[in-house]
């Protein structure tokens, strides 16, 4: 039987980006907040620190900082014919676990989205007509989200200055900025910081893009170029280029991450209580179904609790909100043959991968010299930044480009030309004689929604605590496909415009694997919008069916952008919470009328 | 052991124990007349030394045998760097099929049990503990008269190919599944930090160039193509850059 606690007025699922940030705005107001974290407490000291965090078998291969899937997995399937099974390691994505959550090992990474993502399906059909739009693929279910980037245009900038985010406006308040991304969204002023120091490999990469005519700028990183006080008055350092970032926390303070931008602030406000290895089983639902009374959830040695609170937050890893809204029956699962329901609906991924550009001997790259945010890159074939009319077979949506190789750790990092053998002693010599002289290029771009991929509750496996995993069936539209192949041949010409001796081609295919690393960028089947046929949430984040119920972070978006997500997620949540601290407090209910 | 008693160790077993290197350890020399042991002969003497000194705690004589003389043949020595056996990559694969991942750490253990596709990834009950003795077995019955560690390279090198090309039941693993865990620890073993084991004296970092577990590039990232030639450095050192594991775990002092 669980032991019922004292209420509080709100409850965070998860502490990593958004749970922290949400329990921040709230507890700002006055307002009680319990967060509630399934993995363990960390913090730079003395968890996150040096020589033994620089351990690439702990953390990149052995996943140290990721969601433990002993207990709980993910099942999955390319097509809802096959019989989903569970991915027993992860390869594909990369759920964190712990306090901080994704937000630790996350590169850092830090861009917003265009004006066009906001408003997708109005665009294409303004641009190119519903036509093309059908010959792009019937089964898109692409659609606006809801808010507009206007709209969220403070709340990206607030959240940049949160991080310390460096890079070069390349658009302020529509006004081109020499030096950085023309096709940049317009921004009402710089980002915090000055770029980071420009690699090796990017200025490699700069020299062939602009060659070619492209527009190379450097990637805006939350690993800082320089020591930053944020808003909050907590000290961040600069990145010293140690190349152990992504699958890695921070040990220099230079990472933004729930540990170095928010909780210092949060956990010693008396209206703040966190509560660590703490699994949330349910969200409670009183007798109408139309109101959460809080959560139950299992602590570490096992024990049973209610957490009564007026207001739920779900602030889990995208595909955990979408296993509780669906563990707690708040909203009507998606039913692909019909089409039918919203809770799982429209779960996309992201497109990626690229080039491999083998350079002459003389060229030391020193890959092991990097941050997590080291590109030097082009927005030339981002989104809609280029013209899709004449594209034959036609597609939407479209790719970054750019050399950001994120460190040079051996066991995954050790290219060999086409034609190596896989192993033995010419394997081994093309190892040695590469090494340090080769590039990789990625593409890394839009994976749009489609009626045939969605999640749902798997029928047949289960979790340590005897709940149903949640089931993944996708397999990469073919749009996706057509897209990320076209940019592929240009990305070629761009290794051949650097100097590449030797090109191996990228790009995208089908089917999609869930045996290769490609994104953690998963994102949807709790999708915003302004009709609750088609989405979970509106445009708040806010369950359509059960009104104290937020569904906050990358679950909320209905197809995927071109751009790494964690910036945008940042700015979503300020948003919501902005309309709760504003509105909902003073007056409980619906934000917005079905 | 000390540095002192380990050079004591070589000196008594020779500059470079080619001789001394366990079955399948045949030296490479390839298209060069360049003598064995030119450079670096410091790493392979040192390492020749902890390899022939491993104490396996999971591997049988037998098991132990095959595994030696396989990732010499993965990962082969020439006469310019030593390869996975010197490097003591079995003793990797030993600790760690012995330990938490050898057991299933972090793997999704709960049935029901079918053969998926390829996109869905390992499907077996198997641990990698299982998984290799389960295969290491099969292979054993079925080489009991022409044991693989007594092939020559060639042979040896054939009959990796063929179970990497799957196809062959190795007592309910496919060879294929077996190779890849085969060939993905024997990757780990060699590349990773020496505190697991392998990776003799940062070998393979030596000949990559990988400087190791360093903190920081910040004055060196603007002088593009510069060429770093640090020793590298092992989760193991201390600010003096002294070692205090040994990677070869010997059961007793030479």
């Amino acid at each position: 039987m669980a032991q019922r606690l004292p209420a509080v007025d709100a409850v965070t699922i998860g502490v990593g980006l958004t749970g922290s940030l949400a329990a921040f705005e709230m507890v700002q107001s006055g307002q009680k907040v319990v967060g509630l974290e399934r993995g363990a407490p960390r913090d730079t000291v003395p968890d996150f620190q040096s020589p033994a965090i620089h351990d690439e078998l702990r953390f990149s291969i052995r996943k140290a900082m990721m969601q433990d899937n002993v207990k709980v997995a993910v099942t999955f399937r390319n097509n809802f014919n096959e019989t989903a099974l569970p991915i027993r390691r992860w390869a594909s994505f990369l759920p964190g676990q712990g306090l901080g959550g994704s937000f630790v090992h996350w590169n850092g990474q830090s861009f917003r989205a265009q004006v066009a993502d906001f408003v997708l399906r109005s665009h294409v059909i303004q641009r190119y007509g519903q036509k093309f739009l059908d010959a792009c693929g019937p089964e898109l279910t692409i659609q606006d989200w809801g808010v507009t980037y206007d709209e969220l245009e403070p709340y990206y900038d607030r959240f940049e200055y949160l991080c310390g985010v460096s890079g070069k406006a390349g658009n302020i308040k529509g006004q081109i900025q020499a030096g950085g991304n023309p096709f940049e969204a317009p921004r009402s002023r710089e980002y915090p910081n000055p770029p980071l120091k420009e690699t090796y490999f990017g200025a490699i990469f700069r020299k062939g893009a602009e060659s070619l005519g492209y527009h190379p700028y450097p990637q805006p990183s939350s690993n800082l170029s320089r020591p930053y006080t944020n808003p909050l008055g907590i000290k961040l350092e600069q990145c010293v280029f140690c190349g152990f970032c992504e699958r890695y926390a921070c040990e220099h303070y230079a990472k933004a991450s729930p540990q170095t931008i928010i909780l210092p602030v949060l956990v010693k406000n008396p209206n703040y209580e966190l509560r660590t290895s703490c699994e949330v089983l349910r969200i409670n639902l009183d007798s109408t179904g139309k109101k959460a009374t809080g959560v139950t959830y299992v602590d570490g040695a096992g024990r049973e609790f209610e957490q009564p609170a007026e207001i739920v937050f779900i602030t889990a890893f995208p595909l955990n909100n979408v296993r509780t809204l669906l563990l707690s029956g708040i909203g009507k699962p998606y039913d692909p043959r019909s089409g039918e329901g919203v809770v799982g609906r429209n779960y996309s991924y992201q497109t990626t991968g690229g080039p491999t550009v083998f350079m002459d001997e003389s060229i030391n790259i020193n890959p092991f010299m990097s941050s997590g945010a080291p590109g030097t890159m082009i927005d030339d074939f981002s989104g809609d930044n280029f013209d899709h009319s004449n594209m034959n077979p036609p597609f939407i949506g479209g790719q970054y480009v750019g050399s950001i190789m994120t460190g040079g750790r051996p066991i995954e990092f050790h290219p060999t030309p086409p034609g190596t053998p896989p192993w033995g002693l010419e394997w081994k010599r093309a190892v040695a004689r590469h090494y340090n002289h080769a590039i990789l290029i990625q593409q890394h771009g839009t994976s749009m929604s489609s009626r045939l991929n969605y999640l749902d509750l798997d029928p047949t496996y289960k979790d340590a605590w005897g709940q149903p995993l949640l089931r993944m069936t996708f397999d990469f539209p073919e749009n996706d496909i057509r897209m990320s192949q076209y940019i592929a041949d240009k990305v070629v010409e761009i290794g051949r415009a650097m100097g590449g001796k030797i090109v191996v081609r990228g790009g995208t295919k089908r089917p999609y694997t869930t045996t290769v690393y490609q994104s953690t960028h998963n994102c949807g089947g709790a999708v915003m919008g302004d009709d609750p046929k088609t989405s979970a949430v509106n445009r708040y984040m806010q369950c359509w069916d059960v009104p104290n119920v937020f569904s906050l972070g990358g679950s909320s978006f209905p197809q995927n952008i071109t751009y790494n997500y964690t910036i945008t997620i940042g700015a979503l949540t300020y948003w919501a919470l902005d309309a709760i601290k504003n509105k909902y407090l003073k007056s409980p209910g619906p934000l917005v009328q079905a | 052991m000390t540095e002192v008693s380990r050079r004591t160790l070589i000196k008594a077993t020779g500059a470079i124990g080619a001789a001394m290197l366990p079955a399948g350890a045949a030296i490479e020399t390839a298209n060069s007349a360049a003598p064995v042991g030119a450079t670096p002969a410091a790493t392979s003497s040192i390492c020749a030394a902890a390899a022939a000194s491993t104490t396996y705690v999971f591997f049988n004589s037998e098991e132990a045998a095959f595994i030696e003389a396989a990732v010499a043949r993965l990962i082969p020595a020439d006469e310019e760097w030593p390869g996975a056996l010197e490097a003591c990559v079995p003793n990797y694969i030993d600790k760690q099929l012995a330990g938490a991942w050898g057991s299933g750490e972090r793997l999704y253990r709960s049935g029901p049990w079918q053969p998926g596709t390829p996109s869905q990834g390992y499907q077996l009950p198997y641990t990698p503990a299982e998984l290799f003795r389960t295969a290491l077995g099969a292979i054993a019955k079925e080489l009991s008269r022409n044991p693989f560690a007594k092939m020559t390279p060639y042979d040896q090198d054939g009959y990796l190919k063929k179970l990497e090309a799957g196809g062959k039941d190795l007592g309910g693993v496919p060879s294929d599944v077996f190779f890849a865990h085969l060939w993905e620890s024997t990757l780990e073993g060699f590349f990773s930090d020496p505190v697991y084991g392998g990776n003799c004296n940062m070998m393979s970092w030596r000949m990559i160039g990988f400087p190791g577990a360093y903190a920081s590039y910040y004055d060196l990232i603007d002088q593009h193509g510069i060429k770093l030639d640090r020793a590298p450095m092992s989760l193991a050192e201390d600010a003096h850059g002294q070692v205090h594991l040994n990677p070869g775990i010997p059961a007793r002092s030479p």
